[in-house]
């Protein structure tokens, strides 16, 4: 790997997550440098240009969202970070807790410095025990070591930083349903507008900023914004970008790359290829919600634009690989049952929509398929595409519709096969 | 004021109205499930998707506010496509029990479809439908079929908001989301039967009604909620499709809106009060005593009988021999003529209407006052308030034997005295009248019972706390041979030798609005149907 690590330069090093092994490698002087040395408006003009935008999926630009923020609110302003890491296929947050845990806190101090919060959240998946235990013995000597609590680094500034443990659901990682989980309530989206940056978590204006993009912070204020977006792929910019990657790969893991690097190239160039080198089938770009790639549609550039423009999207950067073996009628439907299970049940058609698209796909595979219940799931995508409360109904027919219109063939022919049996 | 275009027509509404109520106020109806005026927005249901020019996506109505030189449009292809598609996945797992469902006929989901979709199911039979719980009992209200819910959460905003409790909400998630109350317990609150109202479908449907009645065959009467002395304005729901064909009965209250009285509420006092009306106990002909015992008799004898012995009363000891207690549950039309004959015309001065209790129910911090009579406050404007005794001063005078005979009407005082202080005060009268729609206690004790129609059963005005005079109507014929207050006293003073003159309960309040001066000048026409707070 020819690039520079920055996210991941700690990984290797052991006790990466113990404050004096971060410090020794350089760790808070990123704090020290925004708290003793830049006003909050000159660190949130670096993050602008930085070009870093939102790693949870939606890729919305950081610097923009932390400038939504009122600056003269009556109410509390907080920082959510979400490390609900739920989307399939998506690990690329729990290494950064578990081996660089100082590098999300210092990153969430100097957010909060820059829009002006004194108490932050950290909401981490519940199954995510490790991440906890790891986050927790960081922020507890960070506060000894004056990173955190009343007057800090003798600047006057004052945070407090709380995790929480989330209870096992994926729409507890779309904001607002974070935000009512984190409320104590039932996990459901939130009607928008208000958007959190107005109204969020306890009422009050609330940053939500994923694992990945705090821990991108400290970096872009030691080196600067131009620094991080020069970082990105040539014409790309946009920083690193870390990428997980698994399916029918030789070397599945996480790759810290330039934003914009191609899809061919992870796979082929730093994942080892596929397994057994066998030919590669179809590619989910950016987490399950991605619409799925054939294998000749691999050359694009792994961002937001490029990946949008061929009508899918970067997600979460987690790429699944799958290989010719892979049967794609029994991926979407693991894929379908997975979102019906996940549908928080709150809007008509995702709730509908979802559990009905399940039950047809696994009719389907058990062989009582019809050609028709193609276009059936095809239509209830339809119904639900733009229609639905949150993105999650978005996220359920990106497999749904991309599966069956780019490999219509196969599920054919399984369907025939079914029903011939 | 933000000026809009909606289905190329204009309308100017105040900032921050949605789009569905600006679309309403050009007549234009946006279809919607979980939207409710009266409730917080949710916009969940996704039924109210209208196209906004420039807009990437179709936009929820109940949400989105106006802005200026917005262009709307509520009814494209892609807004039906959308529609018929929330319909589609709303009924994919509905019974489709219509013919048995009691809100047939009044379901937004039937209509809707009806509207918007008339689509044939798509789901395979092979694929089942998703079975929830049926026939979940709520409490003694309510009766809950999730099956038929869309899930829409206005039961859960209601408790809430409105309601003030939080005792429902949604389980589990997805399609086998479960409407229900917390740890499956019965529904307490005094509100419940506004979510039968509020359920645009039929997952939340009230035992009073279930089974009873298609709510097509029912005839709808405005009138007032005899509950309290809030009047709350109702709409009184009666059929002649009764099982027994015999006659038109009551089949349910429900809330209308006054949104300076009830808003759209009623509570549950109120609304099942009623079957009293119909109630197996009703007095259905005078009846006089002869002896130990108590015949019926025709309207003739009966009031012959009462002027007889009054008039022998009054001429043996003076009219302060006579008590009158006339119920606050009375019109203002009934106790005017009530005041007229035995005051004015016969110059009685017991006549009072207070007894101990009759004000002190348990108010609620909505609708329901402790007053729990619909008219006192009429009672006292109208003059029917002693000035010397109060109505536990007449029944004591009565058992000390000052009072020697008693008319007694409308009510149960039985439920503020209690049987023994009844029997003091009636065993010993030499006689007692009762006038009322119902038989209890004091009944034993009266010389002579003279039935009385119920409010469901008559014209006329209830004033409430705040002296706001309001209209009920006749939404039923009197059961039997029973009477309204107003006639009976009216018969009663021809036969006496008082005659007076009114032939309809308009006739009455004609006069009370010349004779009494909080009511001058007004009408039945200008009381409307929302009725006017006097000037006092």
């Amino acid at each position: 790997m020819a690039n520079e690590a920055v996210l991941t330069k700690n990984f290797g090093t052991k006790n990466s997550h113990t404050l004096g092994v971060y410090e020794q490698g350089g760790g808070y002087k990123a704090l020290k440098k925004a708290l003793t040395g830049m006003k909050p408006e000159a660190v949130m003009a670096e993050v602008d240009k930085s070009g870093l935008r939102g790693r949870g999926g939606a890729g919305f630009p950081t610097g923009k969202k932390w400038s939504f923020i009122p600056k003269d609110s009556p109410k509390p302003k907080y920082l959510t970070v979400n490390a609900d890491e739920g989307e399939p296929g998506t690990y690329k947050d729990r290494p950064l807790m578990e081996l660089d845990p100082h590098a999300v806190i210092e990153g969430s101090i100097i957010t909060c410095y820059a829009v002006g919060i004194h108490s932050a959240f950290i909401y981490v998946r519940g199954e995510y025990v490790k991440s906890v235990q790891r986050l927790n013995d960081a922020i507890n000597e960070a506060y000894a070591g004056g990173y955190l609590g009343k007057n800090i680094l003798n600047t006057g500034f004052d945070l407090d930083i709380v995790v929480h443990r989330g209870a096992g659901a994926y729409i507890c990682g779309e904001e607002t349903g974070l935000l009512e989980s984190l409320e104590g309530k039932k996990g459901q989206p939130r009607m928008k507008p208000p958007f959190p940056a107005i109204v969020g978590a306890f009422q009050g204006p609330t940053v939500i900023n994923n694992v990945e993009t705090m821990a991108a912070i400290p970096p872009i204020v030691n080196n600067g914004g131009e620094w991080f977006n020069n970082l990105g792929a040539p014409g790309v910019g946009g920083g690193l970008k870390l990428y997980p990657i698994s399916g029918h790969v030789k070397k599945p893991g996480v790759y810290e790359l330039p934003m914009g690097t191609t899809l061919r190239d992870i796979i082929y160039k730093h994942a080892g290829g596929i397994r057994d080198d066998k030919k590669l089938k179809a590619v989910i770009p950016g987490g399950s919600s991605a619409p799925v790639l054939r294998a000749d549609e691999i050359d694009v550039k792994m961002d937001y634009n490029s990946l949008a423009a061929i009508k899918t999207m970067l997600g979460s950067g987690a790429i699944i690989v799958m290989d010719e073996d892979t049967n794609m009628v029994k991926t979407l439907k693991v894929l379908l049952k997975f979102y019906a299970h996940e549908s928080c049940g709150k809007c008509t058609p995702c709730r509908e929509g979802t559990g009905w698209m399940d039950r047809i796909m696994t009719r389907i595979v058990k062989g009582n398929g019809h050609i028709s219940d193609l276009d059936t799931i095809l239509s209830i995508s339809n119904t639900i595409d733009g229609k639905t409360l949150c993105p999650m109904g978005q996220a359920a027919i990106g497999p749904s519709i991309s599966f069956i219109t780019k490999f219509r063939n196969e599920f054919e022919d399984y369907i025939r096969k079914g029903r011939t049996n | 004021m933000p000026i809009l275009t909606i289905d190329d027509r204009k309308v100017d509404v105040p900032p921050k109205t949605s789009i569905l109520n600006a679309a309403k106020q050009l007549g234009i109806e946006i279809p919607h499930f979980c939207y409710h005026p009266m409730l917080t927005v949710v916009d969940a249901c996704r039924m109210c998707l209208v196209e906004v020019k420039d807009a990437p996506k179709l936009v929820t109505s109940c949400s989105n506010p106006v802005k200026d030189d917005m262009v709307v449009f509520t009814s494209t292809p892609k807004v039906q496509e959308a529609r018929k598609g929330v319909l589609e996945l709303l009924l994919l797992n509905h019974p489709m029990d219509c013919p048995i469902c009691d809100k047939a006929g009044e379901c937004k989901l039937q209509d809707n479809y009806a509207k918007f979709s008339l689509h044939e199911s798509r789901l395979r039979p092979e694929d089942d439908k998703v079975h929830k719980p049926k026939r979940v009992d709520l409490g003694p209200k309510i009766v809950l079929d999730v099956e038929r819910c869309v899930t829409c959460t206005r039961c859960v905003r209601f408790c809430k908001e409105i309601a003030g409790k939080e005792e429902m909400g949604i389980f589990n998630r997805g399609d086998h989301s479960l409407v229900g109350t917390f740890e499956g317990k019965p529904l307490e609150n005094n509100y419940q039967g506004n979510l039968t109202d509020i359920c645009p479908v039929g997952a939340l449907t009230a035992k009073d009604f279930r089974f009873k009645c298609r709510s097509w065959f029912l005839c709808k009467t405005d009138s007032i909620c005899p509950g309290c002395s809030r009047g709350c304005n109702i709409e009184v729901h009666s059929s002649d499709r009764s099982i027994d064909k015999t006659r038109r009965r009551v089949y349910r209250l429900a809330p209308r809106e006054n949104e300076d009285v009830n808003k759209i509420w009623l509570c549950d006092v109120g609304r099942y009060g009623y079957p009293f009306v119909d109630a197996f106990d009703r007095l259905t002909r005078p009846s006089v005593r002869m002896g130990e015992d108590i015949s019926m008799a025709d309207w003739d004898t009966a009031l012959s009988m009462v002027s007889r012995e009054l008039h022998n009363i009054c001429e043996k000891y003076g009219p302060s021999a006579i008590g009158v207690i006339p119920s606050p549950q009375l019109s203002n039309e009934d106790l005017y003529v009530v005041k007229k004959l035995f005051r004015e015309m016969m110059g009685i001065t017991n006549i009072d209407f207070k007894l101990s209790g009759w004000n002190e129910g348990k108010a609620d911090n909505l609708l329901l006052m402790a007053d729990r009579n619909p008219n006192s406050r009429g009672a006292e404007l109208l003059g029917l308030a002693g000035d010397k005794a109060n109505a536990g001063e007449i029944l004591d005078k009565a058992a000390k034997g000052e009072v020697r005979a008693l008319y007694i009407i409308g009510g149960d005082i039985t439920k503020f005295l209690g049987e023994s202080k009844v029997r003091d005060s009636l065993a010993g009268a030499e006689f007692v009248v009762y006038q009322g729609s119902n038989f209890n206690y004091v009944c034993k004790f009266a010389h002579v019972i003279l039935p009385s129609a119920a409010f469901a059963e008559k014209d006329g005005t209830f004033t409430n706390f705040e002296a706001r005079v309001q209209k009920i109507n006749r939404a039923i014929l009197p059961m039997d041979e029973s009477l309204p207050d107003w006639k009976i006293t009216t018969r009663l003073s021809r036969v006496m030798g008082y005659p007076l003159p009114y032939e309809k309960a308009e006739d009455v309040f004609n006069e009370i609005s010349r004779e009494v001066t909080a009511f001058l000048g007004l009408s039945y026409k200008k009381l409307g149907n929302k009725g006017v707070k006097l000037a006092v």
